[in-house]
């Protein structure tokens, strides 16, 4: 059975817009999916939905076969953590130290183990200097990691990370790889929304394509940047070198490597 | 004409422990699309608070060196004539909203508002600002309640409608799908068509080459290469210092390296088809 699953899920705001539509989509334990398509889809909705932020309005999310309408947020967190699109709708606490550990010391969990934890998951996104620091004095760039921190120290079974690379440079988009990277290793799921292909590319073998509050295609990568109408619905570009490959009338290229021997 | 001009400029925030920027000069002529490019931390950002005046308006700590707008210095400018000249739209797309506004339409328009333009100048001119950055659908929502790429094209418009000369874009598709992304390349290119010069951060390298004319890389607050995009954004030293080559370049360097061959360097998926049939150069 599926470790987190949506059945059939509609959801709308407050306001009466529906965000999504008979939305469907499983993930099993050890996988790392790309949750990509067009600004508005609804990615950011549908992740909300698997961690208990937002409840379906109509339909069911299940995480590890229990209904997310029957748990408190907290219960469901704990399982799917979550990683905002916007760091600052998360950071809450003055230092660094004190916002990586704020989950744990609220679980009451014991002050040496929150302190190794803690300082574990700093050293892995880069932040074990700034542990007094102010996240505001941090930018918006490195916010993103204090958030990814806060969420890595709670060790959920599945970890979602809403647009990390955004805004990242060339070595902070290595450290997202690597963390991914890590997470997996350790046998957990990762999803992750983002808008850079290449990253898709070299990071995930999975990708769910989202356009106007549906999936349009759930699928392996490489077959996803095969598919043209998919790609232009969901406002998609391949990658770079898989367009260059094409413009040469080379097919189902996606990496250099790839290229270097078709020419 | 020269529109923005930074002479020796060397700057520390308040309780910065080192300097953000040390000794920046460059040079953006009127209509250039100018790239300010480098790693996180780099100093783009406060270049573009320095260029506004921001800083040391706002942000107080030590500035030397001279800033230039269209041939005045900065520090001469009176807050109202500056923000007429000079269009900013901010690193973070989140903080962008004024939150006094609770439809899309009326949060393009409130700058106008501010300018006290009358009515109907307003309606026509957030009404373009629609249209060009695709905000049809969502023009009556509230902008609190957008999703984060929808909230940066309304912060973009929202900056566009004051017709400003000179235009500062702080990494303005960090939330954008591809499409839109190219969408606002575009714009760009249209803004320089009517002979706007714009000033842009981006992390996109690959469409900082195909639409940019000069790129400045900065590195630990001070230029570490700089001139025309082709000169930059071909030479394999950008990597040693935090930036990034396009990879249509970086592609064909490596294979230049690995096949010894001296082929040109094409920086764009259709220079390298220009290349191949022998129309380049
Ligand atoms: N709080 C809200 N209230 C009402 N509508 C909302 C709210 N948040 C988002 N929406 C709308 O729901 C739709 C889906 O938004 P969502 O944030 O899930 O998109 P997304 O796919 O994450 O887009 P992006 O790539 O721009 O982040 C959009 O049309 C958006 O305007
Ligand atoms: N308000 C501030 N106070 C102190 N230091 C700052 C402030 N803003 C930025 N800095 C520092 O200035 C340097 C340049 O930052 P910034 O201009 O934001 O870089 P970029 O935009 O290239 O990522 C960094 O070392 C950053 O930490
Ligand atoms: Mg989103
Ligand atoms: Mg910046």
């Amino acid at each position: 059975m599926a470790y987190l699953e949506l059945c059939d899920v509609d959801f709308s705001y407050s306001n009466g817009f529906e965000a999504l539509h008979h939305v469907s989509m499983r993930f099993e334990m050890g996988e790392a999916v790309a949750i990509i398509g067009q600004n508005g889809a609804g990615k950011t909705t549908v992740v909300k939905l698997m961690n208990g932020l937002l409840k379906p309005s109509r339909g069911q999310v299940l995480v590890d076969g229990v209904t997310t309408k029957q748990q408190r947020t907290s219960q469901v967190a704990a399982k799917v953590g979550y990683v905002f699109q916007n760091p600052d709708d998360q950071i809450f606490q003055d230092t660094i130290g004190k916002e990586i550990a704020y989950g744990l010391v609220k679980k009451k969990v014991e002050k040496s183990a929150v302190k190794a934890k803690v300082a574990a998951a700093a050293r892995l996104c880069g932040l074990e200097d700034e542990m007094e620091t102010h996240p505001y004095d941090l930018p918006f760039s490195r916010r993103k990691f204090v958030t990814i921190a806060s969420a890595l120290v709670m060790d959920p079974k599945v970890l979602i990370l809403d647009e990390p690379t955004a805004g990242q440079d060339a070595p902070s988009t290595r450290l997202l790889a690597d963390i991914i990277q890590g997470v997996m290793a350790s046998g957990k799921t990762v999803i992750t929304i983002t808008h850079d292909m290449e990253f898709v590319t070299k990071e995930f073998s999975r990708g769910i394509v989202m356009a106007k509050k549906h999936v349009l295609m759930d699928a392996p990568i490489a077959e996803i940047f095969e598919n043209d109408e998919v790609l232009e619905e969901a406002h998609l570009k391949r990658p770079y070198i898989a367009q260059l490959a094409r413009s040469y009338g080379i097919r189902g290229v996606l990496t250099d490597e790839e290229l270097l021997r078709a020419m | 004409m020269v529109a923005i001009s930074l002479e020796h400029v060397t700057y520390r925030y308040p309780l910065g422990t080192g300097d953000a920027l040390d000794d920046i000069s460059f040079h953006i002529g009127q209509g250039e699309v100018y790239a300010l490019i480098g790693g996180n931390g780099s100093g783009k950002t406060t270049v573009c608070n320095i260029i506004r005046g921001f800083i040391p308006q706002f942000y107080k700590g030590t500035l030397t060196g001279s800033v230039m707008v269209n041939d005045k210095p900065v520090s001469e400018y009176d807050d109202a004539e500056l923000t007429q000249i000079v269009g900013y739209s901010f690193q973070n797309p989140f903080t962008q909203m004024s939150g006094v506004k609770d439809n899309v339409r009326e949060e393009i328009g409130y700058a106008l508002e501010n300018l006290g333009l009358p009515r109907e100048d307003i309606g026509r001119r957030v009404d373009a600002m629609i249209e060009l950055l695709d905000l049809q659908e969502m023009a009556d929502q509230n902008p609190l309640e957008l999703s984060g790429g929808q909230r940066q094209r309304v912060a973009i418009a929202a900056v566009l409608v004051t017709d400003p000369q000179i235009v500062i874009l702080d990494e303005p598709t960090s939330q954008l799908d591809p499409q839109s992304t190219e969408d606002i390349f575009n714009i760009i290119k249209l803004l320089k068509n009517q002979g706007k010069t714009i000033v842009l951060v981006e992390h996109k390298i690959d469409l900082v080459a195909e639409y940019c004319d000069y790129a400045l890389l900065l590195e630990e607050g001070r230029v570490a290469m700089g001139g025309p995009i082709r000169d930059v954004l071909t030479d394999p030293k950008v990597m040693d210092h935090g930036g990034q080559l396009p990879q249509v370049a970086r592609f064909f360097i490596d294979r230049n390296t690995k096949l010894g061959l001296c082929d040109p360097i094409p920086l764009t998926v259709q220079e390298a088809v220009e290349f191949k049939t022998g129309r380049g150069n």
